[in-house]
């Protein structure tokens, strides 16, 4: 079982208030992603949650019990950390074997487990080697071996993927969201790349300032952001806000359309606009794009697109997917 | 690499160098010739450099009149005693410092090393009033006590320097998984800090072999180290060079030996930090 609860989570250092009050509610089995700008008090949640941080004030419940001021151990949780943070003088064997010689395992059933997480983690050729010797996906594997031998309530995982290339990154990330499966453990996953967010997630957190902007699924975020902070943090490339006369069209403050919503044409539409820079990516085409009235934006297109710098084209947003926002930011509901 | 120095620059730094390196190597160099001299031609002018009766006599004599291994197994017991009491406190403490700073850590750990600049004299008669109370004059837990708290700050410092350079994550790792606190400082930050570990209690060694204010002036048969048993042949009868010489060579080779072997060690170990 991993259900966890927050309940008025408060941190503060000094007088700086990191985390106002959170409450969230995670449910057993869930994979939950807190994204945010960096600074925004995702990792100190985490933090928290581990029990790295002591609480200012509110409770944490995992599974009903109040933990807030239990030590990190106590919890049951595992946490892999961004830089890994492997115990370098110890062979990988040992590395994933520590946490159950702490908890007072028989020597039989460290080495099954090990072994078995080994298997699964495609380790076994390396158990005798130390964390320097291994690359560094091989590492953060023997990050993620470490958490799952303790057979935790659940996974805690800050920023795993941030010290890997691309390439790995992209394997990684399925190997995480296979194990999940696999495991079916409840798993607490910090990221600011809002890709890992939508691709990973059952549940995205949006965090900005530790204040909690939005939690939905990947989609909902995607499709009805709560506010012009979520609206602009989701999706890639990032969406364009424009004011004036569209908005007022719209009777609303703003309006926000993503990139991937405006029809481009030669002739005729809603917005002129002059091309400044073409991206060609092949499958698509991302035109960064002057608008006469609104200014810069940028323009999703699927496939190749022949235009370049300074030709004059026209946009026009798909009207069901344009996002209302009143002067406050927050997204007024479809009229 | 290119090489900005002139040949030029190159020797005469070199000269430089060598010149200060035989300055301080030779009364070391002087003590050993003299403790094969007779004590007629230690102090003969113009002196012998080579030239003379060599006689191991002098090293006969020490023997006879004063028993070295009892002086030497002090000064073992008193070096290797007080470092191993202060690590256990240097490490606890630097482990606070560096994992755990406030804002006031720094100016505590300047505050520790100031006490260092304090001229022990200025604190003899306190101390030894105390030794006298509490029976402890001449006792070897009495100078491991004295020659721990006074090397105390120089193994914070230098543990807290080698402290820092090992990332918090890992020892958050540990605690993750579910290592108490002694654990956590034994099986991870320990093997982790070895070689800072190491050149500490190499320095710390020394220090205390080597010191000479409060083991002279607490000590006089029972717990006296190699301190002592030099400073027992400056006599008020007459000094005897060559006799004297046998006794310090015989005091300073231990720890010689010791410091040629883990040289590398120790220059580690006093400028870790100083470089990054």
């Amino acid at each position: 079982m991993g259900a966890i609860r927050l309940e008025k989570v408060k941190k503060t250092f000094g007088t700086l208030d990191v985390i106002p009050g959170v409450d969230l509610e995670i449910n057993d089995g869930e994979f939950v992603v807190f994204v945010g700008p960096s600074g925004c008090g995702k990792s100190t949640l985490l933090r928290l949650i581990a029990g790295l941080e002591d609480v200012t004030d509110g409770k944490i419940l995992i599974d009903g019990t109040d933990v807030a001021n239990e030590a990190p151990a106590k919890r049951g949780l595992s946490m892999v950390f961004q830089s890994y943070a492997l115990y370098p003088h110890m062979t990988v064997y040992n590395n994933i074997a520590f946490g159950l010689k702490m908890a007072g395992e028989s020597k039989e059933v460290i080495n099954e487990k090990v072994q078995s997480a080994a298997k699964i983690l495609n380790l076994t050729d390396y158990l005798e080697r130390r964390p320097g010797a291994l690359s560094g996906g091989q590492r953060q594997r023997v990050a993620i071996g470490r958490a799952i031998v303790r057979n935790p309530a659940a996974f805690l995982f800050d920023e795993p993927l941030s010290n890997l290339d691309a390439a790995l990154r992209v394997n990684m990330r399925l190997e995480i969201t296979g194990l999940h499966q696999e495991l079916k453990t409840t798993m607490i996953y910090v990221t600011h790349d809002q890709v890992e967010a939508m691709t990973m997630a059952d549940k995205i957190v949006v965090l900005q300032a530790g204040r909690v902007e939005q939690v939905g699924k990947p989609m909902d975020l995607y499709s009805k952001p709560a506010n012009k902070f979520v609206a602009g943090f989701i999706g890639s490339p990032k969406m364009n806000f424009l004011g004036g006369e569209l908005a007022a069209k719209h009777t609303c403050h703003e309006i926000g359309v993503r990139p991937e919503h405006l029809a481009v044409s030669t002739e005729s539409g809603e917005i002129a606009a002059t091309v400044k820079i073409a991206e060609h990516l092949g499958a698509e085409t991302y035109l960064h794009v002057v608008a006469d009235e609104y200014g810069p934006m940028t323009v999703r297109a699927t496939g190749e697109v022949p235009l370049g710098e300074h030709d004059k084209i026209f946009l026009t947003p798909e009207p069901d997917r344009i996002h209302r926002f009143d002067a406050q930011g927050l997204a007024v509901a479809a009229s | 690499m290119e090489n900005k120095q002139t040949p030029l620059g190159y020797i005469s730094f070199s000269v430089f160098a060598w010149i200060v390196g035989l300055l301080i190597f030779f009364p070391i160099f002087w003590m050993v010739l003299t403790s094969f001299k007779s004590e007629l031609e230690a102090v003969s002018i113009p002196p012998s450099f080579i030239s003379f009766d060599w006689t191991l006599e002098n090293y006969a004599e020490v023997q006879e009149r004063s028993n070295y291994f009892k002086f030497a197994m002090n000064s073992v017991i008193l070096a290797v005693g007080s470092t191993l009491v202060g690590l256990v406190f240097a490490v606890t403490c630097a482990w606070a410092m560096a994992f755990n700073p406030t804002k006031r850590t720094k100016n505590a750990l300047l505050w520790m090393l100031s006490t260092k600049m304090m001229p022990p004299v200025g604190v003899l008669v306190p101390i030894y009033l105390l030794f006298r109370d509490w029976g402890l004059l001449d006792t070897r837990f009495g100078l491991i006590m004295v020659l721990f708290l006074m090397n105390l700050p120089i193994m914070v410092w230098m543990l807290y320097t080698y402290f820092k350079e090992i990332p918090t994550d890992i020892l958050e790792a540990a605690r993750m998984d579910g290592a108490t606190l002694p654990k956590e400082i034994i099986f991870v930050l320990l093997p982790m800090a070895v070689p800072g570990i190491a050149s500490t209690m190499l320095l710390n060694v020394i220090l205390a072999w080597n010191e000479a204010f409060w083991t002279l002036n607490l000590t006089t048969s029972d717990a006296a180290p190699l301190t002592a048993f030099i400073a027992s042949y400056s006599s008020p009868e007459g000094l005897f060079w060559a006799k004297l010489s046998a006794a310090s060579t015989l005091a300073v080779a231990p720890i010689l030996v010791i410091g040629w072997f883990s040289q590398k060690q120790l220059v580690r170990g006093l400028t870790f930090g100083a470089v990054k």
